[in-house]
């Protein structure tokens, strides 16, 4: 693990990315203590632009909002369905890779089929699809980036199992009578649990871009502040008040580039032998 | 024969899957909550009990799920995909009609980001651990991780708005062309920057798979054999590095049609363009569930179609695949 973070910390653009994740993360924890009124308040007049009043330094929106306290608010549903959908994701897509790539044959050819179906599907129009016919809520949205993102964790995970499959130390434990279940998850998923790692973390990032596309749809939670919602809620002044989309904008990009930097990072510092590829 | 056969049996799968799909769509309809009747008409039935109980008598939802099932798969195969009531037209004329619009923003932002995404990843492999690698790699990373819709909207700002370059609404002028290249013309300018945005996400995931399978396909024994012959790197990199690093890239761009219809979505919506990925957006707007789900059903088909072209241009590219048949 030492020699993990090690590797890692090298990384000069992953680490500036943990930084900013991090000072995100913060952004969201604090966004009730900075901000206690509703981001959905008016605060001020409609239309002010940024940089004008301390109060509000990225100025208000078409109801005079407070953009500043909307970037904050919707720091915490940009993270909190990143994270989420990317469990939901995991949590399917694992266990179907899994029983895979350890039971082979007709299961595996099955389960595959069944993958590559929900692979050729259009991913983000069925996403639109679920969250539009069983109506937008935080719990919808998190549901349809789960659906549409599970099939590569399966792959991945199958490919991992299959070569774990045929390893000493599988067939150990199977001589040993241990049962199927407790040979893949006490047995194999440990062992394969740095390549999920560095999906997952990259997954988080797809997810926020997906959600932050479907509140710009109007696909978003009704009741809580996104910054895809500010950006589709100020498409139509984009002429008037450009920066009522381009802050939320800003925030979507270097939070997903972030993200995207420490997978990467995760993925060198996770993999020694792909640190020669850069040098 | 090896290809037809090849066509049909990738046809035959590409069958199921659509057929799949048709059913996920008529499990999607029955699993929403409230009468599927009403979900069909989506809420511009709901008031209207007389059209409510024509859908239930269409689709006999009065009867047993399977039933129900086999009225639903026979429409489609008749291509009925039902009636929108909102926009007054069977839903397959509606889809057909916006269709050509996405497949030439879908076409042209296909190959702009397959050809600036495979020059670029070249260019940066061929200059690797240099500055312009790193400008061009630090760039792919950027636009991959900037959302469309915003990038979509930013263009028509700077590029429409405040510089007055090119149109950023629309499909082409309203009142007439001159003649059929005029109009060529015309649509052409609208079709920029829709098209580049929409290509600039798949350039970045071009350019960065372009790269890395370059860098990989560089350290093979034939590369070194074509050293030793004693050709010029130049030679080495075009004519045997890129030809064979570029497989990938292709199957890899084939697979991802689907995500450039949802991309589709987001560009047509901003851009105003007249495609399916816009009718999918009124139909959100209208709540006309019926539609989106026609125009989910039908872009999911032309993946499968545009899937199994891509693996027949593959075989037509590889020619070890010639041999291994």
């Amino acid at each position: 693990m030492t020699g993990f973070w090690s590797r890692f910390r090298r990384r000069r653009l992953a680490m500036i990315g943990l930084i900013v994740v991090a000072l995100v993360v913060a952004l969201a924890v604090a966004a009730p203590y900075l901000y206690p009124q509703s981001p959905w308040k008016m605060v001020q007049r409609p239309f002010l632009p940024p940089f004008a009043n301390a109060m509000v330094p990225l100025g208000t929106d078409t109801l005079g909002r407070n953009v500043a306290s909307g970037l904050a608010h919707g720091a915490q549903v940009s993270l909190l369905i990143g994270i989420v959908s990317t469990l939901v994701a995991l949590a399917v897509g694992v266990p179907i890779g899994a029983i895979a790539g350890y039971f082979g044959g007709l299961v595996d050819d099955l389960l595959m089929r069944f993958t590559e179906f929900f692979q050729t599907v259009p991913s983000f129009a069925l996403a639109i699809v679920l969250v539009a016919i069983f109506q937008p809520s935080l719990v919808s949205v998190v549901v349809a980036i789960g659906v549409v993102g599970w099939p590569p964790v399966a792959r991945l995970v199958r490919g991992e199992v299959l070569a774990q499959r045929r390893r000493e130390y599988v067939e150990a434990a199977i001589l040993a009578g241990q049962s199927h279940f407790t040979i893949i998850t006490r047995q194999i998923l440990p062992n394969v649990v740095s390549p999920i790692v560095v999906l997952a973390s990259l997954m988080v990032a797809t997810a926020i871009l997906l959600e932050s596309s479907l509140s710009f749809l109007g696909l978003g939670d009704p009741s809580v502040m996104s910054w895809g919602y500010m950006i589709g809620a100020a498409r139509t002044v984009v002429r008037q008040a450009w920066w009522l989309s381009f802050f939320p904008g800003v925030a979507i990009l270097i939070t997903v580039l972030a993200i995207n930097l420490v997978g990467e990072g995760l993925a060198e510092a996770l993999d020694p032998r792909s640190s020669r590829d850069h040098h | 024969m090896q290809t037809l056969w090849f066509l049909s049996s990738r046809l035959a799968k590409g069958i199921l899957v659509v057929l799949a799909i048709v059913v996920l769509d008529f499990f999607l309809i029955h699993l929403a909550p409230g009468d599927p009747a009403a979900v069909m008409a989506g809420e511009s039935g709901a008031t209207d009990e007389i059209f409510l109980q024509q859908l239930r008598v269409k689709f006999g939802l009065d009867k047993p799920l399977l039933t129900q099932l086999g009225l639903y798969l026979w429409g489609v195969v008749r291509l009925d995909l039902g009636y929108s009531y909102r926009q007054q037209m069977p839903v397959f004329d509606l889809v057909m009609d916006r269709l050509p619009a996405t497949l030439i923003l879908t076409g042209a932002a296909f190959v702009f980001s397959l050809v600036i995404g495979v020059a670029m990843g070249a260019w940066a492999a061929a200059n690797k651990g240099r500055p312009l690698d790193r400008l061009i790699t630090t760039v792919s990373l950027i636009f991959y991780a900037t959302p469309l819709f915003w990038m979509a909207l930013m263009s028509v700002l700077v590029f429409s708005v405040w510089l007055d370059w090119l149109p950023g609404f629309g499909f082409e002028e309203v009142g007439g062309h001159e003649n059929f290249l005029e109009r060529v013309l015309d649509v052409s300018r609208h079709l920029v920057l829709p098209a580049v945005t929409l290509g600039l996400f798949f350039t970045a995931v071009y350019v960065r798979m372009t790269r890395s399978s370059m860098i990989e396909t560089a350290r093979m024994d034939f590369v070194k054999t074509a050293r030793a012959k004693g050709l010029t790197e130049r030679v080495i990199l075009r004519r045997h590095v890129l030809r064979n690093a570029v497989l990938p890239v292709v199957t890899l761009a084939g697979l991802q049609a689907g995500q450039m219809v949802g991309g589709a979505v987001m560009t047509e919506t901003v851009f105003a363009w007249p495609g399916i990925g816009r009718l999918m957006y009124e139909a959100l707007l209208q709540r006309d569930y019926n539609l989106l789900l026609g125009v989910f059903l039908v872009s999911a088909a032309m993946v499968v179609v545009f899937n199994i072209l891509t693996d027949w241009v593959y075989r037509l590219v590889d020619p070890r695949i010639e041999v291994a048949v």
